[in-house]
């Protein structure tokens, strides 16, 4: 079931996800060409939230494989039960049974546990598959992924060949602390993950904060913008505003320039260095407030 | 998948609309995306969707296809309006014009060492291979700083070393990366034996003792090879020893699995890709050229500040060491040199500087950009020549 543009446009607003102009296409072309999606972009842009809300527009099942330095098949593809197939072995033995015929049962379906990857290819209906920080992943990972998503198949040596019996929306995301290879990127469609300019900004505060009003979002919004463009060590991303716009609201705060004294003991949810802290002192927090008058 | 979106949807394509596809990819290539049949083929595929005919929805729908990097992704636009909108064309013939420019300065300034007998560059340098190398370089020579003539005189070799000596000099210093690494390698996996056991492994073998884990089976820890940034100072002041060092930068490229290298001078410039060139003197040619082409004066805080900013997240991790080869002679701000070696310090394992001064008789790091640094610098040495290089060796091995 393919979608087009509009549709998938209209769901992502209707189930909250605020988009930015060219998101719906990057995610209908997904479909329409098979190709995974690789999103880049600094932490905190919202990159997970994207396949998130794609599993949401589909009504399909989120998988997520969150990479990690050392990340190894055992842990992304499938694992035995030992300690089944231990206690297998062991009644069976008991029995009398031979060798071979206690083999075959203990490596048969039901001692297989699967991990994201087998789980992704083996549903019914396509689920998406977060891989979540690819760049994490080292590069015979890489590799080894990029066969899959290019063959959807895979095999258990004492299995046999697994075919997928659908193939999954793959989204893959990256921050870039390593280079990708080029056969990764080429395999994939392309989408660079921004953040969200104020007006974007302001609409995901009063979609996720309930109860906060239009003028305090775009303040919030403003400010956060000039707060990104000092020189920090941690950008605050969107997460952090959000944190920040319900730690106002539960404050009561309607005005940030009229309690500066909230905005600045609040900096913390933005904030989430001690340099970063120190940087921005009172003086320069005021001046920022000043500008989003 | 892709051909078969050519034969199923191409027929509803004209013959222009294909060429003109073809000359946006070929369009894309030369400005250094990476753009295949695959790609050519699925756009085809979306142009004969009705969501074509408007450019601003065809617009992000081929960006998406196309664009593989970020860098990628900011150009996009402009080629884009320029090639199929015709539109802001003065600015995409600058964005292309600059990098065509900058190959003809660098075929300029070989024909210039040609014809002049006065400036010379190095004699090692191979004329001919510049015009074959010129669009691998793709465009790097951009980075040039002002005062390009004035050194180009003063970078002549010639006056210190015999070039056949310069020759043999730098094979050497080639050959001692390579060793460099082998030693390395070796040390790293008999002090490292880690071992965990190998459950799936040893499960299928104990089927036949009847369950019982006769037969282990074991896992060696993946050894995590050293990664080797260094950051090569290719000022005026370093003219003299420039050449040689980059001959051995590419024999640490060739022979490190994980290595990067950077030049700077006034700027930063990222040179791994040219210098990741099979052929040796092409690559070490193309290299001494921009390094020798650029001149007045170093600035190795902002620099610094560049790589912190834009490329240490990407090619450090933690273990990496950072090898700067830099005589310390700042223009910028001392501070400013300070400030950012200590943030570079903070994300990698190690900090060597080599000094090529030391070498010389009487030498102390008096230089201001050097004191600020020497706090942040977990090794300082000599590397004047190849002995000095070669004693780096047990250091390194113990990172």
């Amino acid at each position: 079931m393919t979608l087009d543009r509009k549709t998938i446009s209209d769901r992502l607003a209707a189930v909250g996800y605020v988009a930015d102009r060219d998101i719906a296409t990057a995610l209908w072309l997904m479909d329409f060409l098979k190709r995974p999606l690789l999103l880049e972009g600094e932490a905190g842009v919202g990159k997970t939230e994207v396949a998130k809300a794609l599993a949401a527009v589909h009504g399909a099942q989120l998988i997520r494989l969150q990479c990690y330095e050392g990340l190894d098949q055992n842990a992304a593809l499938y694992e035995w039960n030992y300690q089944r197939q231990l206690l297998a072995i062991k009644t069976r033995e008991g029995v009398g049974e031979s060798a071979d015929a206690i083999e075959e049962h203990i490596f048969s379906e039901r001692y297989l546990l699967e991990r994201p990857l087998l789980a992704a290819i083996r549903r019914k209906k396509p689920p998406v598959l977060l891989v979540d920080e690819v760049d994490r992943a080292d590069e015979e990972f890489e590799a080894f992924l990029l066969e899959l998503l290019s063959d959807f198949q895979l095999s258990i040596p004492e299995l046999g060949t697994i075919k997928a019996t659908s193939i999954p929306r793959v989204v893959l995301t990256s921050n870039g602390t390593r280079e990708l290879s080029d056969a990764l990127r080429r395999r994939c469609l392309y989408h660079y993950v921004d953040f969200p300019d104020v007006d974007r900004e302001a609409k995901i505060i009063l979609t996720r904060t309930p109860g906060i009003d239009t003028a305090l979002a775009l303040q919030i919004a403003h400010m956060v913008a000039a707060v990104r463009k000092e020189d920090l060590r941690k950008v605050p991303g969107v997460a952090e505003t959000l944190d920040w716009a319900a730690t106002l609201a539960g404050l009561d705060v309607h005005d940030l320039r009229q309690e500066p004294e909230a905005v600045h003991e609040t900096m913390m949810c933005l904030l989430k260095t001690r340099e970063d802290r120190s940087r921005l002192t009172r003086e320069v927090a005021d001046r920022l407030l000043g500008k989003v008058a | 998948m892709a051909l078969a979106a050519i034969s199923k949807t191409g027929e509803g394509i004209g013959a222009p609309t294909r060429q003109r596809l073809a000359g946006f990819a070929r369009t894309l290539r030369d400005q250094g995306f990476k753009v295949g049949l695959a790609e050519t083929g699925d756009a085809l595929a979306i142009l004969t969707l009705p969501l074509a005919g408007r450019s601003s929805s065809l617009k992000p729908a081929l960006r998406s296809l196309f664009c593989a990097t970020h860098s990628d992704w900011e150009r996009f636009d402009a080629i884009f309006d320029a090639f199929w909108l015709g539109r802001g064309l003065r600015q995409a013939r600058t964005l292309s014009g600059s990098a065509a420019e900058s190959r003809a300065s660098v075929r300029r300034l070989a024909d210039a060492s040609l014809s002049s007998g006065t400036l010379k560059l190095p004699d090692h340098v191979d004329r001919r291979s510049v015009g074959d190398g010129d669009s691998t370089g793709d465009g790097r020579g951009r980075r040039e700083g002002a005062s390009r003539f004035e050194n180009l005189a003063s970078a002549d070799m010639r006056h210190i070393v015999d070039p056949a000596d310069i020759a043999q000099v730098q094979a050497l210093a080639g050959r001692l990366a390579r060793v460099m690494r082998a030693r390395l390698v070796r040390r790293e996996r008999v002090r490292r034996s880690g071992r965990r056991l190998d459950l799936r492994r040893t499960i299928h073998r104990s089927v036949s003792h009847g369950g019982t884990p006769v037969d282990l089976a074991w896992r060696h820890r993946k050894i995590k090879p050293l990664r080797l940034v260094v950051l090569l100072d290719a000022s005026g002041s370093m003219s003299l020893y420039t050449a040689f060092f980059v001959r051995f930068l590419h024999g640490v490229l060739d022979a490190f699995r994980e290595a990067e290298a950077f030049v700077f001078h006034t700027r930063l410039a990222h040179v791994s890709a040219s210098l990741r060139d099979r052929d040796v003197t092409r690559a070490v040619d193309r290299l001494s050229l921009m390094a020798q082409g650029i001149g007045g004066g170093t600035r190795i805080g902002e620099s610094l500040s560049t790589f912190n900013r834009w490329h240490a997240r990407r090619v450090i991790n933690s273990r990496t060491a950072v090898m700067i080869v830099s005589d310390g002679y700042d223009t910028g701000a001392a501070e400013q040199l300070g400030e950012e070696m200590r943030r570079l310090r903070r994300r990698c394992q190690r900090i060597i500087w080599l000094n090529p001064l030391i070498g010389w008789r009487d030498y102390s790091p008096l230089a201001r950009g050097m004191q600020a640094a020497l706090p942040y610098v977990d090794l300082l040495a000599p590397a004047h020549n190849l002995e000095s290089l070669a004693a780096l060796e047990p250091y390194l091995s113990r990172i």
